[in-house]
């Protein structure tokens, strides 16, 4: 029980999720406070700002009911901190970090400011690790590495949800080294917050998590302390204990609309979609919060959630977090209704990071090359389809079809992939078995050793014979490389 | 101002409200504004911002949680200024000239509060050997001596603007950045080490007309959209299209002596792919590491913002100071978007009235300021000449370029580099939008290009350009009609002008041929592909087949004539050229 140093009784007004307390002088910026009304019942807050008059009081639970006149604030001395420790794997915490599990709370190892600190720049090391999601669409082209921060750019109804405990499920299997997921729910609903727990669950990875959750009946203003609450375990649990953790933080355009809520109610001048214009400065002080520390053996990896409102990636949300992240993952709402798993939009997704992960000694060396050309042909394959709705397959020439037909393929077969879970070497097999559907002098973005090297034999020419050689030829080509080698007759 | 202070008791004040960032304090009677204050028991740095009826509002560099009312305020007597001498090159910097690695030594792998550490390390012995002699007039600007600061780099150590006088004494050899190594007749001593507000321009003898081209090594850069050396161009684009990965390029093969990276805003694996590659390549002029030449001020998303909106400023005063050397300097900003914000955001806190989309006012006067200190000039010392070059990012919320801090870059900016979302779709990069880019300055550059490149400078460029405006005009067709429905004339235009955009415009940063090109290898390029297009167009209209000349197989030699090495271009564009005669006229034959 914390020590309360300092009273006051002098809350003159309140307005949305703020209360304004005259006459203290005794508090910090960033101060948590609690509010008694009457006996039983006391909320949380923090000061938000201070001056001579009045102190601003930024109420994290409920305000309704709140009495100014009646109200007591209780100034507890300390800024916002969250009690660590690798106990903490395994139980489920409200969005302040309170135990929701009937469980007592952790001993603390560690008691630690959620705000945290920037990492100096010169002690990050450069994230380059390759994580295996088992997605094509994100291995093969997107590639995700420890260390990344890579959001899932999603819309309602989209299946962000499924994939993103795919992704957990498969991160999880790669080495025997020290892994752990910590998932924030920030006001999702409770069938959502289900979903992953289950997922969790049925993954084995249930004592290997930390959960944080705020539901969507949960405050709102709450929200702002859940994905901190998040990270500063994950920090603890990278930097400290050396493990491997994988942050998702689902939703934030839930977290971006209390900022919003706190910002105009404190009759801030609005900025895009009345969204504050610090919103950039803020979703980095949690986006930034991931990486690799020189000398240190744990990673931070963060897998954030957002909806874009109407699909828009225009939108404040979508469009500030892509600054800042790493890249993004973007869901296709035409590929949802072809009924394609996962609906990943590969055009406008990208991985920053991806260049420092794959190549020959990470992945294997052709892997640029062919996200390249794959990027290509796929892109022209879609202008063809846009043409088609204008001029009909008529008007088509035997290359436009060639690249039409890809399109299709390319969707069917290399994005959409269902529950199964592929290797990267599958993932390469099947594009280089899509390639096959055009000559090699037209592979212009992959060299020609590496096409010598890694394309099937007989792709254009039919002759099924030298599969097993070509695979055969090369020592270097992994198991998976045959996997090409057999698929490649089906189309031959 | 710092003089009229020296030996008085620091002036202290408290503190009487705090919002975010920005805090007032009583009691700072005389304070000047943007002067620096350290706030709190922490001693957070600080600058004035605003004087008001006794109250000063302050900015504050550093994390303000935890602050209370009535903590002191102590002013420094000293605006907001930076380190300058040996020991820049090679440093990375916080957005008010903290030493990145000493804080590091000094308090771990998280930047904590309050820390004070000088920019430039006050053990550290150089060689200094003068340039000039006892009894030699000096005044402010000219170089004393030099000092051999990286392999590559030379530091002209200058007497300050604004000083002069008569030499008593030079001392030579081994000596710290404090040590006087000039005495002059009146007794005053000079030491390698200044101080300059950031605030406040570096004075010059005269500006100078950009003539000569500041060469990026981009190909679609240096011959669609040249910039002078001590120009400015803007290069505004969604994220996503690259303008990181392009400012990173730019730092890597432009041509200049000193490199000054602002990373504003932006993020720390970003910075840290720099930390890691930078001193690993070579510089392509000299041999030597590129870190040799770069000076990275960094103020990464997650830190301060006060520092942000400062760090601009302290990149260009550090490169002014090396163009003061007569070096050839390129400032990359990245991205200027984020330091309107922060500007933005402290504006937002002194409840200044809004501009446009909540930015203040004077915020294009403040971007015109900025961009006005690059330039081509004649140093103080008279010495020949240096230059400021300065490219900036923008980004533009939802990558509409009609936004604030575009449109007041645009107003300023001699180029516009436009990146735009569709070609990075494509992985076609840098993704350049040929049609909407710019420069001015392809006019005054016609020249230098024709006289040190090629006399076909110009006209080549200028077919180039017809074609890819040819090329969307017929696009627009095919959009409609199909493309079986085109005219093989017309078909041949679009397969050429492929070859240009993917042969030509597309560059490779992470080939290690392909990454960097001179203009003589761009132009040899671009003279084969030209004359493919005209010669096939030719081969068209005397009846050859189209599908004959796409079959002939030319169109892969072409795409990948940026992997030759420059020393080899010549020979290989003569022989495609000669290859492309040839094989037409069999195709001819037919």
């Amino acid at each position: 029980m914390e020590l309360v140093t300092r009273l006051a009784r002098s809350a003159t007004a309140i307005a949305g999720p703020l209360l304004f307390v005259e006459g203290v002088r005794a508090a910090r910026l960033g101060e948590m406070v609690w509010i008694r009304l009457g006996a039983s019942q006391r909320r949380r807050g923090q000061v938000i700002e201070l001056s001579e008059t009045h102190a601003v009081i930024q109420v994290l639970e409920d305000t309704q009911g709140i009495r100014p006149a009646r109200a007591e604030v209780a100034f507890t001395g300390r800024v916002a901190t969250l009690p660590v420790a690798r106990q903490m794997l395994g139980r489920t915490f409200n969005g302040i970090g309170e135990p929701l599990d009937g469980l007592p709370p952790v001993i603390p190892e560690a008691v630690l400011s959620i705000t945290g600190s920037a990492i100096n720049i010169v002690r990050r090391e450069r994230p380059s690790e390759f994580i295996e999601t088992g997605v094509s669409a994100i291995d093969g082209l997107n590639t995700l590495v420890r260390g990344q921060k890579l959001p899932i750019f999603s819309g309602a109804g989209l299946p962000a949800h499924a994939l993103a405990a795919q992704i957990v499920r498969a991160a999880r299997v790669r080495t025997g080294e020290p892994f752990a997921v910590v998932f924030a729910a920030i006001g999702i609903p409770f069938r959502e917050a289900d979903y992953y727990l289950h997922a969790f669950e049925g993954s084995g990875a249930q004592e290997r998590t930390v959960v944080f959750l705020n539901l969507a009946d949960d405050p709102t203003i709450e929200r702002l302390m859940t994905p901190r609450c998040a990270l500063t375990t994950a920090e603890f649990l990278a930097f400290t204990h050396g493990m491997h953790v994988l942050v998702v933080l689902t939703d934030m355009t839930n977290y971006c609309e209390a900022l919003r809520e706190v910002a105009l109610a404190r009759e801030e001048i609005p900025g895009r979609r009345g969204y504050p214009g610090y919103m950039y400065t803020d979703l980095a002080s949690l986006y930034e919060r991931a990486g690799r520390i020189r000398g240190r053996a744990g990673s931070v990896t963060q897998l954030p959630i957002l909806s874009m409102p109407d699909d828009d990636i225009t939108h404040p949300i979508p469009d500030l977090t892509g600054y800042i992240t790493e890249g993004q993952i973007v869901l296709s709402r035409a590929l949802e209704q072809k009924r394609l798993f996962p609906p990943i939009d590969v055009l406008p997704s990208l991985s920053r990071l991806m260049n420092l992960g794959i190549g020959a000694e990470r992945t294997r060396e052709d892997h640029r090359a062919v996200a390249d050309q794959l990027y290509a042909c796929y892109a022209r394959g879609r202008d063809v389809r846009r043409m088609v709705a204008i001029v009909g397959e008529a008007g088509l020439g035997d290359e436009e079809r060639a690249f039409l037909a890809f399109a299709d393929r390319f969707e069917t077969e290399f994005i959409a992939q269902g529950d199964e879970r592929r290797s990267i070497e599958e993932t390469l097999a099947i594009g280089w078995r899509l390639l096959g559907a055009f000559p090699s002098e037209a592979l212009t973005r992959i060299g020609r050793a590496l096409i010598e090297r890694y394309r099937p034999q007989g792709d254009n020419d039919g002759t099924g014979a030298l599969h097993a050689d070509g695979a055969a030829r090369h020592p270097g080509a992994p198991a998976g490389g045959a996997e090409g080698g057999r698929a490649a007759p089906k189309q031959a | 101002m710092g003089d009229g202070m020296a030996g008085a008791e620091p002036m202290t004040g408290s503190i009487v409200r705090i919002s975010g960032p920005t805090v007032v304090a009583q009691g700072l009677d005389g304070v000047a504004l943007n002067e620096v204050v350290r706030v709190g028991h922490d001693g957070l740095l600080g600058e004035v911002i605003r004087i008001r009826g006794g109250q000063a509002t302050l900015q504050v560099y550093e994390e303000t949680a935890g602050l209370m009312l009535g903590e002191p305020v102590e002013a420094t007597g000293e605006p907001l200024g930076v380190e300058l001498g040996p020991g820049l090159l090679g440093q990375v910097v916080d957005g008010i000239e903290r030493p990145l690695e000493a804080l590091a030594a000094r308090s771990g792998d998280f930047i904590v509060r309050g820390v004070v550490h000088p920019a430039l390390d006050r053990q550290r012995r150089w060689r200094f050997v003068p340039r000039v002699d006892p009894g030699d007039q000096l005044e402010g600007g000219a170089v004393v001596g030099v000092v051999q600061e990286t392999a590559s780099v030379v530091h002209r150590i200058l007497v300050p603007p604004g000083m002069s006088g008569r030499v008593r004494q030079v001392t030579p050899g081994e000596a710290t950045v404090t040590d006087p190594i000039v005495v002059f007749e009146d007794g005053r001593t000079l030491s390698m080490l200044q101080r300059w507000p950031v605030r406040q321009r570096r004075p010059f003898l005269r500006r100078l007309t950009p003539e000569r081209p500041f060469l990026t090594g981009q190909r679609v850069l240096d011959v669609f959209f040249p910039i002078a050396a001590g120009g400015t161009a803007i290069i505004p684009g969604g994220f996503g299209t690259g303008k990181t990965v392009l400012e990173q390029t730019l730092a890597k093969f432009a041509a200049a002596d000193v490199i000054v990276y602002v990373g504003c805003g932006e993020r720390g694996n970003e910075m840290t792919d720099v930390l890691a590659e930078f001193p690993r390549l070579k510089d392509p002029r000299t041999g030597a590491p590129l870190m040799d030449r770069t000076v990275l001020v960094v103020n990464t998303s997650n830190m301060p913002v006060a520092a942000r909106e400062a760090s601009i400023y302290t990149g260009i005063t550090l490169a002014e100071y090396f163009r003061d050397m007569s070096y050839q300097v390129a400032l990359m900003v990245d991205s200027t978007s984020r330091w309107a914000e922060a500007l933005r955001e402290i504006s937002a806190r002194l409840s200044e009235m809004p501009g446009e989309e909540g930015y203040p006012t004077y915020l294009a006067t403040r971007l015109g300021q900025f961009y006005e200190r690059g330039g081509r000039v004649v140093p103080l010392s008279g010495d020949g000449e240096g230059a400021v070059t300065v490219t900036g990012a923008v980004s533009p919320p939802g990558g509409d370029f009609s936004e604030p801090v575009t449109q007041a870059s645009l107003r300023v900016a001699g180029a516009l580099w436009a990146l735009t979302t569709d070609l990075a779709h494509r992985r076609h990069f840098p993704a350049i939008d040929w049609t909407q880019s710019f420069t001015l300055y392809a006019d005054r550059l016609a020249a230098w290009f024709e006289r040190e490149v090629s006399e076909e400078w110009a006209a080549l460029r200028q077919e180039a350009m017809r074609l890819l405006e040819r090329e969307r005009e017929l696009q627009e067709i095919v959009q409609l009609v199909g493309l079986e429905a085109v005219q093989d004339q017309e078909r041949i235009v679009l397969e050429a002008a492929r070859l240009l955009r993917e042969g030509f415009l597309r560059q490779n940063a992470f080939h290690d041929v392909d990454a960097a090109c001179l203009p003589a290898k761009a132009l040899a390029m671009l003279r084969t592909i030209l004359h493919f297009a005209r010669r096939a167009a030719a081969s068209i209209e005397a009846g050859a087949p189209l599908r004959a000349i796409l079959a002939a197989g030319l169109d892969e030699r072409l795409l990948r004539l940026g992997e030759v090495p420059a020393e080899r271009m010549d020979a290989a564009g003569a022989a495609l050229v000669a290859e492309i005669d040839d094989t037409l006229a069999r195709v001819k034959g037919h």
